[in-house]
């Protein structure tokens, strides 16, 4: 007698919340590698000379370009935030029988981005 | 005082006079300390004696009776009716598995993976000791590096929950990658090498996408999507020790 095999559906994602957020969290990484790839074209404008670079900047100025930073920094700020909360996850350490506790190495990472938000914050608005 | 009754939903299929499976509800009474498998097998009992489904232990130890209540692969031991009550259960076999018959799974794909990792303590050519010899000794920091791995019972409620095994089941899927991790991660064993042609290829952790959810059905705690994950590190680590120093080191 045959076994069955059940189909599993192209919607499997929309089936179940943890599904769907696991979704998410790889759908943010579209706009985390766009936003690298938009700096890289940055840079290379900036090797264009003076003209080309104020152009991109008057490119960023434009509502279009505020909108879509807007979406991408909220989809960037999920993105981290929901794989510092993994890292333990990945990164066990242990003292002999002891293990440290898993939030003490995701902690480690969000004090770890906050340090370096605030040394970039300040290159940019103070120096 | 009427007697309160809740109804199943259990998907049944009967290869001998049906095509596909089909749903069939069944009403039962409501105990407060009946768990859904009590309810299954007053089915059997009472109602319907050609059920098909599997069990054994009745606490959670055995890992036979895992089954999709509501669509969430859980032990039907472990879950009481009184969780769902008054509503509905939809009860199916495990996902990502062929349907032999009502909620019974053909597990061959299973056991043969949980045969290819190896699960045994494999010792270096000459380091076999001998029964005369004893044990092979251990301290407790050695055995609290991979006892959490060993807990595992090959219930599959992983497998069930994991949408890649669910698209392609040639992944070696979360209990056999958090097995071997349990005997790599053991002092006494040296066949880490052997288990790696397994574990390190396409169809091994790098198929896995991090859902998570294996862990997150887990009921024994093992964290099989963390050991995948600690599998990924490895396996890098070996990769670039064998470009930087292809000497060995």
């Amino acid at each position: 007698m045959k076994p069955y095999v059940r189909e599993y559906p192209n919607t499997w994602w929309l089936s179940r919340r943890p599904y769907f957020l696991f979704m998410v969290r790889e759908f943010t990484a579209v706009f985390v590698a766009a936003y690298c790839v938009f700096l890289i074209y940055f840079v290379y404008k900036l090797s264009q000379g003076p003209d080309a670079y104020y152009g991109v900047i008057e490119l960023l100025r434009s509502p279009l370009s505020i909108i879509l930073h807007i979406i991408a920094f909220i989809f960037a700020i999920y993105h981290s935030i929901t794989w510092f909360n993994l890292t333990p996850k990945i990164f066990i350490l242990r003292f002999g029988e002891e293990q440290v506790p898993p939030f003490l190495i995701s902690g480690a990472n969000f004090i770890a981005w906050v340090v370096v938000s605030a040394i970039v914050a300040w290159i940019i608005l103070v120096v | 005082m009427t007697r309160k009754t809740m109804e199943l939903e259990i998907l049944r299929y009967r290869p001998e006079k049906e095509e596909r499976p089909t749903f069939e509800t069944y009403e039962i009474p409501f105990k407060e300390e009946w768990v859904v498998l009590d309810a299954i097998n007053y089915i059997k009992d009472n109602i319907d004696g050609s059920l098909s489904y599997r069990w054994s232990c009745r606490m959670g130890v055995c890992g036979s009776c895992g089954m999709m209540l509501n669509g969430i692969p859980k032990l039907s031991c472990a879950v009481f009716l009184r969780d769902y009550y008054p509503d509905k259960v939809r009860v199916e076999p495990l996902t990502g598995f062929p349907i032999q018959r009502d909620l019974v799974i053909v597990m061959d794909d299973f056991i043969h993976k949980l045969k290819e990792i190896k699960p045994w303590i494999i010792r270096d050519e000459g380091q076999e000791q001998s029964l005369e010899e004893g044990e092979y000794l251990q301290s407790p920091a050695e055995l609290a590096a991979f006892k959490q791995y060993s807990m595992c019972i090959n219930c599959m409620l992983c497998y069930a929950a994991c949408p890649v095994y669910a698209i392609d089941n040639s992944f070696v899927g979360p209990a056999a990658i958090a097995l071997a991790q349990r005997y790599n991660l053991d002092s006494r064993d040296h066949g880490r090498e052997l288990r790696q042609d397994v574990i390190a290829s396409n169809e091994g952790v790098w198929e896995c996408t991090f859902v998570g959810e294996c862990s997150e059905v887990c009921p024994k705690d093992v964290d099989p999507a963390g050991a995948i994950q600690r599998g990924k590190v490895s396996g890098t680590i070996d990769y670039f020790k064998d470009v930087l120093m292809p000497w060995g080191g």
